[in-house]
């Protein structure tokens, strides 16, 4: 299967997360920023960084990237799509997922290795998982604190549709401790953690993050 | 050519975090009686005169604001 990864100018996290795709037995395939096109792939992720410098708000102007509007345009047919950290941004930014990221309520940058509880496995991201799991991954990133009114998180909680949960102390303030949620239909995903950098016990914290990208191969071959 | 000014603000009911910040700073540096700082974002724009208001509405709503976390207010101002 062919999983599309979008680099802009100033995204950092694209080598780490076509890496994560390889170690799931998928192909990772480059995807530029300035295309209108996707390269027949068969999900997308969108992954961290500093898209455009951060100007303006984070993933404000990446939102409006050509490449932006094909994969909302795939998405909203059900393409699996993945945002981690300034791909989570980006994506609230083009309304494929509910709320928004501020800055870090202590306005620190917080850069540590994040433990995670499961809250939805039902996910095309997170069917690796057991249901109430608890995983160590990395969290980099200063504008973490996820942000919704009431009726929507009400919304999300409802629906189950947070998919992870800081364990412990809240590191950015975000609103009930919420550190992914997902769409509706369960094909968008989008979090603040770096599943990408914790696929190795070599060269991460855990091998936890890798079960997204496995996951992600399963719902692929599935359907 | 006109002067639009777009004044961006962070809702009421978000935190704040950098206006704390600024609010926090200002006992510290001996200035007293300032309860509360909330920090936004003003925007100059030079627009031509058949830009009509709708447009800018919409520049202020889909671009320089997000309205899930922020409220904006457009107005013309003399140049």
């Amino acid at each position: 299967m062919r999983v599309g990864v979008i680099t802009f100018p100033g995204t950092l996290d694209d080598v780490d997360a076509e890496r994560a795709v390889r170690y799931a037995g998928g192909e990772a395939v480059k995807l530029w920023h300035a295309d209108h096109d996707l390269k027949d792939v068969d999900a997308v992720i969108v992954p961290g960084g500093f898209s455009y410098g951060d100007y303006l708000r984070c993933g404000a102007i990446a939102r409006f990237a050509p490449v932006m509007q094909e994969v909302v345009d795939a998405a909203k047919k059900g393409m699996p799509v993945l945002g981690i950290c300034n791909g989570f941004q980006i994506l609230c930014e083009a309304h494929l997922l509910p709320g928004a990221l501020i800055r870090n309520h202590k306005l620190h940058f917080v850069c540590r290795d994040q433990w995670l509880k499961v809250e939805n496995n039902s996910t095309a991201w997170t069917s690796r998982y057991d249901q109430g799991a608890e995983i160590l991954v990395p969290l980099k990133s200063g504008e973490g604190g996820y942000q919704a009114d009431r009726s929507t998180l009400d919304e999300l909680e409802g629906e189950g549709r947070v998919v992870f949960r800081y364990v412990g102390e809240n590191p950015n303030g975000s609103r009930n401790d919420i550190a992914g949620i997902t769409s509706a239909n369960g094909r968008v995903v989008g979090l603040m953690p770096h599943p990408e950098h914790a696929i190795d016990a070599l060269t991460g914290p855990t091998d936890d993050g890798l079960g997204m990208f496995l996951s992600l191969v399963d719902s692929v071959v599935k359907a | 050519m006109a002067r639009v000014v777009v004044d961006v603000m962070p809702k009421p009911e978000i935190l704040d975090p950098q206006g704390q910040a600024v609010a926090n700073a200002l006992p510290r540096l001996g200035f007293d009686g300032i309860t509360s700082v909330r920090q936004g974002k003003h925007f100059e724009l030079e627009v031509a005169d058949d830009v009509d208001d709708a447009t800018l509405a919409k520049i202020a709503e889909t671009f320089l604001a997000n309205p899930v976390i922020e409220d904006w207010v457009v107005r013309r101002v003399e140049a």
